[in-house]
């Protein structure tokens, strides 16, 4: 009964679960950095009829454009490089010097070079999130067996008809993975990105509310930008149900080995 | 059907066939044994035209072979399923990039899937079929394509001995029923001498013929029951290890 519960209403039990937690650290804590969840939300559906939604829309916004940015550039170069030995052999190692490179202390050059507008904002989200995806995707084209390119090639394909039936197939739930962690990484960088030049944006709601030491209006903030990325990994859920499916049966569905 | 002439192909400095030379009739079925490392499944890729040889060359039916051919259906060992597309899917594969029109592929597929009795299964993903059926999908495939020439590696290496046997049968009788040339890899003495109207036994260093064996025990149903079946057994393991009668 208890694990159809848990399998059937996931995002259910883990708000109850995150929320009964949060409702015992405030009766331990007693301080108003840990106020009331239930007052919080009536906060939050308070400031929901304001420009709360603006924020997260111009957050939503951001995430977007970088993500999709990042997507166009760092699958095709992920491609490049993982289709092609040689080029990968000269452009590989920078890759993997750069991959692990703290690319938020670059900030202020992007502000320099791009202003303090959103381009700036876009620029370093993207460059966060373009290494993950190009690493991802590079590795799982490499990964690819030969014997699938030889059988799909000896079946006449062209290559066009390769990208088609075999790599792009093959790297999507690879780039769903890497998306569910570079938008996670994303959300968090909104902090950066949002806190100069802007009144608009999730990341700056709750920095001001912090600043105004209003906790209550702060953790509103935190609930928006939570559900701001379940949404997101919902919807990649979604992708993944619709045009993976082949992927779901592989991880199977009992598959605690302990 | 199959002309081979000074076939060389070389990985790095290391020679993996040395001027072979290789005579198929049309409608034949062959069976090429021999020790791992000698060749026999680079063979197979240089006829499927995967791989290009440094020297010499390959004709088939009169054709120089210069890239894929149309007409000749590869099966790896691994059987190259994706695993992405469903039974179905896999087995029309070929006729869907040849862009045959949806109807003709519909009739071919169904027809075939029915033969090799995994119609049922056409809307399963590979990773939920056994060994067998996922070769089976396989097979399909690659006689979707009505191919004249049939290259296999090592089909049916991974299958337990009952699925194998069987598949042998499917095998045989695709033979009789499609009149194609058949040519194969394999490790197995006994599949080699059920399966193959000649025997090449293959060695290493580098890999060359040794011996060809006529055998007339092809596709025989009760062959393996029979005395003469078994000599011929014998008579390929001696030339695999190296002894002259």
């Amino acid at each position: 009964m208890i694990q159809t519960f848990l399998s059937k209403y996931k995002t259910i039990y883990a708000s109850l679960f995150v929320i009964t937690f949060w409702y015992l650290c405030h009766l331990f804590i007693q301080s108003t950095i840990i106020p009331n969840p239930l007052h919080t939300f009536v906060t939050f559906f308070r400031l929901l009829q304001g420009d709360m939604l603006l924020h997260v829309g111009a957050s939503l916004l951001r995430i977007s454009v970088s993500v999709f940015i990042a997507i166009v550039i760092g699958v095709s170069l992920g491609l490049f490089l993982g289709l092609h030995n040689k080029l990968d052999r000269i452009f590989g190692p920078v890759v993997y010097l750069l991959y692990p490179l703290p690319k938020i202390a670059f900030l202020p050059i992007f502000m320099i070079l791009f202003g303090l507008g959103n381009t700036s904002k876009i620029i370093l989200i993207t460059v966060i999130i373009l290494f993950q995806i190009l690493v991802t995707i590079r590795d799982s084209v490499k990964g690819l067996s030969k014997e699938l390119f030889y059988s799909i090639r000896s079946l006449g394909a062209s290559k066009v008809q390769i990208y088609r039936h075999l790599i792009l197939p093959a790297i999507t739930p690879k780039l769903l993975t890497a998306l569910r962690i570079s938008v996670g990484t994303s959300i968090s960088v909104l902090f950066f990105a949002e806190n100069y030049a802007t009144r608009y944006g999730i990341g700056y709601f709750i920095m001001d509310a912090w600043i105004r030491i209003n906790y209550l209006e702060m953790y509103a903030g935190i609930i928006a930008i939570s559900i701001l990325g379940l949404v997101v990994f919902k919807a990649i859920d979604l992708i993944e149900h619709g045009i993976c499916k082949w992927t779901l049966l592989e991880k199977g569905e009992n598959n605690s080995y302990f | 059907m199959i002309e081979v002439k000074d076939l060389l192909i070389k990985y790095g400095n290391h020679t993996v066939l040395d001027h072979l030379q290789l005579h198929v009739g049309s409608q034949e079925s062959i069976a090429i044994i021999g020790p791992s490392g000698c060749g026999k499944s680079t063979l197979l890729y240089a006829l499927a035209g995967i791989i290009k040889p440094q020297s010499g060359t390959i004709e088939i039916n009169g054709e120089a072979v210069n890239g894929t051919r149309k007409e000749t259906g590869v099966i790896l060992q691994s059987y190259g399923l994706l695993p992405w597309k469903t039974v179905w899917e896999n087995a029309s594969l070929g006729l869907q990039i040849r862009k045959l029109p949806k109807k003709d592929i519909q009739t071919k597929v169904s027809k075939i899937l029915k033969q090799l009795h995994i119609i049922d299964q056409k809307n399963k993903y590979p990773v939920q079929l056994s060994g067998g059926q996922q070769q089976r999908v396989a097979i399909a495939r690659a006689l979707a394509i009505e191919p004249d020439l049939l290259l296999m590696d090592e089909p049916f290496s991974s299958l337990d001995a009952i699925v194998r046997e069987e598949l042998q049968h499917v095998l045989v009788d695709t033979y009789y029923r499609k009149k194609l040339s058949i040519l194969f890899v394999t490790h197995n003495i006994e599949e080699a001498v059920f399966l193959g109207q000649k025997i090449i036994v293959m060695q290493p260093n580098p890999g060359s013929i040794r011996a060809i064996v006529e055998n007339e025990h092809f596709g025989d149903p009760d062959l393996r029951k029979k005395k003469s079946f078994h000599e011929t057994c014998v008579k390929v393991r001696q030339l695999m290890e190296g002894q002259t009668e």
